[in-house]
């Protein structure tokens, strides 16, 4: 089966330089399973990493993440199933000669070297001369945007955005096929947070490399991954673009990781989906194979208030309970009746809604999210 | 602003609030007046008596190089005593790095953090006195002892003449000094973190690289401690050329130790253990001022 799947890539020629985006398959795991004594850390993943892609892999702490990227880096090895590295099984092929490289959640710098040490490092191990060396770390800081005067510097008197780079210098001096991240941007406030981010993404544009993203923060892989794969008890629930998961999550967990949602239970009667309460719902784009039981998800800024002499397909009346700024938009919680919901609207469209109000709620079918159970 | 210029511009005035002692050395007076008497005092009064009359007692009463002279004297052959006990010294913190490293190493691999906990066991001989062990080992290796014997009764021709040879001593040295070299080293190894291991590794170092690179560079605040103290000790160590060695070589520690008691040559013995400290701490100072910690442990 392994070499039927090598066979398979080493047939799919790829052009040279073809884009950031081809698709030929760098990295493809087949029902990879990790199974620690009674319980399988992950288990029986497939996915196909592209090359040059940037895709994450997201999901909460005891998902199987962490082992996931360990197997993938060459720490652990699966205990079922392949993982193939451009049509080579490299399941039992140890880290130090595995042609990719992991940047550590703690960025795993060597405190006793300088900059320029630490991002030789894999260059020296490769007996490269040293005023070549040299050439390329200099090269790689400027790649990085990191001033030349760092070259000298002890790595430990970096701040830690510039840790960060260096880091990233370092991997990228191994030259690896595909680089893999562990959150390493986890421990960083929030602006930076968020420069980096933009400045990774450039880096991936730049260096047309195969990065593989993991992290527990959904937002931090939208903005950067061209695909999203959540995680949840060591399968991946789903996989698709940032778009494919935010508009149609499969379930209700891919659909409850991005954050509040105001959810319906729903079961399917003689007059349609109806709640607990007896409401029925006007429900659309209910997918293939779900029946009889289903969530519908409405997101706080799909639902909005219902002004008197407008209509929505669903709507709900409630009293504003109170309102939460999130700078340009506001989120109001409603109570109706002893359900609790969540409105996000701009400012100049709730204008003058304030907490104790009677208002309308309400959504279109069209809006909302019909998930299988 | 003003009231800072004014006070900067004019001497400062002794008032009572400068004369009267900062709380910083009225804290630390009880420390100062231990180190004082219990470490200072007697090291003064040993370089006192180093330069008082010879086999005298004239301590603060008398000023002459007499004793140095004596032992730089070519006749005088003590100096051999001082080259055998720096040997043993650095033999011991040699063989010792060697032996204790794979042994911390490993400690580390298996224990994890309970490795400080295990080697403090180590220490636990430290708790009989030393005298008492070596003779154990006596015991051991004397004709007709634990070894010569067991091998007998098994039809052997009987152990190897060991006791009471430079042998002996050096290993009644590595075994006496033992835990001294392994807990601190044992605590820098523990200080490599696990990631840093393992991305040497994926950035594709070898082994032997790894170990070079990362593990030993980042152990050594922890083995140079090790081999320190291994040093120090063992520069002055007296027993095991005693009671193993059976005194076929005399330590300069034994000398020493001769001076004061047997030939009550005080200022002799005292000249002796000047030379000796004079030495020794030279050496350990050359060699820390070659290693910048400060550097090892990335603090800078």
């Amino acid at each position: 089966m392994t070499l039927a799947t090598a066979a398979a890539i080493e047939a799919t020629p790829v052009p040279e330089g073809a884009g950031h985006v081809a698709t030929k398959p760098v990295l493809q795991l087949v029902g990879v399973k990790k199974v620690f004594g009674e319980f399988a850390a992950v288990d029986g993943i497939n996915v196909d990493f592209k090359e040059g892609e940037f895709v994450s892999i997201v999901g909460p702490s005891g998902s199987g993440k962490t082992t996931l990227l360990r197997m993938l880096a060459g720490m652990e090895s699966p205990s079922e199933g392949y993982i193939t590295l451009r049509g080579n099984l490299i399941n039992d092929v140890p880290a130090d000669q595995r042609p990719t490289c992991l940047v550590f959640q703690s960025l795993a710098l060597f405190p006793h070297k300088t900059v320029g040490e630490n991002i030789e490092f894999p260059l020296k191990v490769r007996k490269m001369p040293p005023a070549e060396r040299k050439e390329r770390a200099l090269e790689l800081m400027r790649m990085v945007r990191l001033p030349e005067s760092y070259y000298g510097k002890n790595v430990m008197r970096c701040s830690g955005g510039e840790k960060q780079r260096v880091a990233l210098a370092r991997a990228f001096a191994y030259d690896p096929d595909v680089l893999f991240f562990d959150e390493p941007l986890s421990a960083l406030d929030y602006k930076l947070k968020k420069a980096l981010e933009k400045e990774l993404k450039d880096l991936h544009r730049e260096s047309g490399k195969t990065f593989v993203y993991i992290t527990h923060s959904l937002e931090e892989a939208m903005v950067m991954s061209d695909r999203v794969g959540v995680m949840s008890r060591g399968r991946i629930a789903q996989i698709g673009t940032p778009e494919e998961i935010y508009t149609k999550p499969v379930n209700r967990f891919v659909a409850e990781f991005f954050g509040e949602v105001n959810s319906f239970e729903v079961t399917e009667r003689v007059g349609g989906w109806t709640t607990a309460d007896g409401t029925v719902l006007t429900v659309s784009g209910v997918p293939d194979g779900v029946s009889g039981k289903a969530t519908v998800i409405v997101r706080p800024e799909t639902m909005r208030f219902v002004p008197a002499g407008s209509s929505a397909d669903n709507t709900i009346s409630g009293v504003i309970y109170n309102e939460y700024s999130l700078g340009s938009r506001m989120q109001y919680q409603v109570h109706a009746g002893e359900r609790i919901f969540l409105v996000e609207a701009s400012r100049t469209a709730s204008g003058g809604l304030s907490a104790g109000d009677a208002v309308t709620i309400g959504w279109d079918a069209a809006d909302a999210i019909v998930v299988g159970d | 602003m003003a009231v800072a210029l004014d006070t900067s511009a004019a001497p400062p005035a002794k008032t009572a609030e400068t004369m009267s002692i900062s709380p910083g050395l009225r804290s630390a007076s009880p420390v100062l007046i231990l180190l004082g008497l219990g470490f200072l005092a007697p090291l003064i009064t040993v370089a006192a008596y180093a330069f008082a009359a010879p086999k005298s007692f004239d301590v603060f009463r008398s000023f002459t190089l007499e004793n140095f002279a004596a032992i730089f004297d070519p006749q005088n052959t003590v100096w051999t005593s001082f080259v055998w006990s720096l040997i043993f010294a650095f033999l011991t913190v040699v063989l010792l790095a060697v032996i204790a490293y794979p042994i911390a190493y490993g400690m580390n691999r298996m224990f994890g953090k309970w490795a400080g906990f295990v080697s403090v066991l180590f220490v636990f001989p430290l708790f009989v006195s030393e005298n008492v062990r070596l003779y154990g080992w006596v015991l051991f290796f004397i004709k007709n002892g634990v070894l010569d014997g067991a091998l007998k009764w098994l039809g052997f021709a009987g152990g190897p003449e060991v006791l009471y040879t430079p042998g002996a001593i050096l290993f009644g040295m590595l075994y006496v000094y033992l835990p001294f070299m392994l807990f601190p080293m044992s605590l820098g190894i523990a200080m490599i973190p696990r990631d840093l291991v393992d991305a040497a590794r994926d950035l594709g170092a070898s082994r032997l690289m790894i170990w070079r690179e990362v593990e030993l560079p980042l152990a050594m605040p922890g083995i140079l401690i090790g081999m320190l103290l291994t040093f120090v000790l063992g520069a002055g160590a007296v027993a095991e050329s005693k009671i193993l060695g059976g005194q076929s070589i005399i330590t300069i520690a034994q000398d020493i130790e001769v001076a004061f008691t047997y030939a009550q040559n005080w200022p002799l013995g005292s000249a002796l253990a000047l030379i000796l400290v004079a030495i020794v701490s030279g050496l350990a100072l050359y060699v820390l001022s070659k290693l910048d910690l400060d550097r090892i442990l990335g603090r800078r």
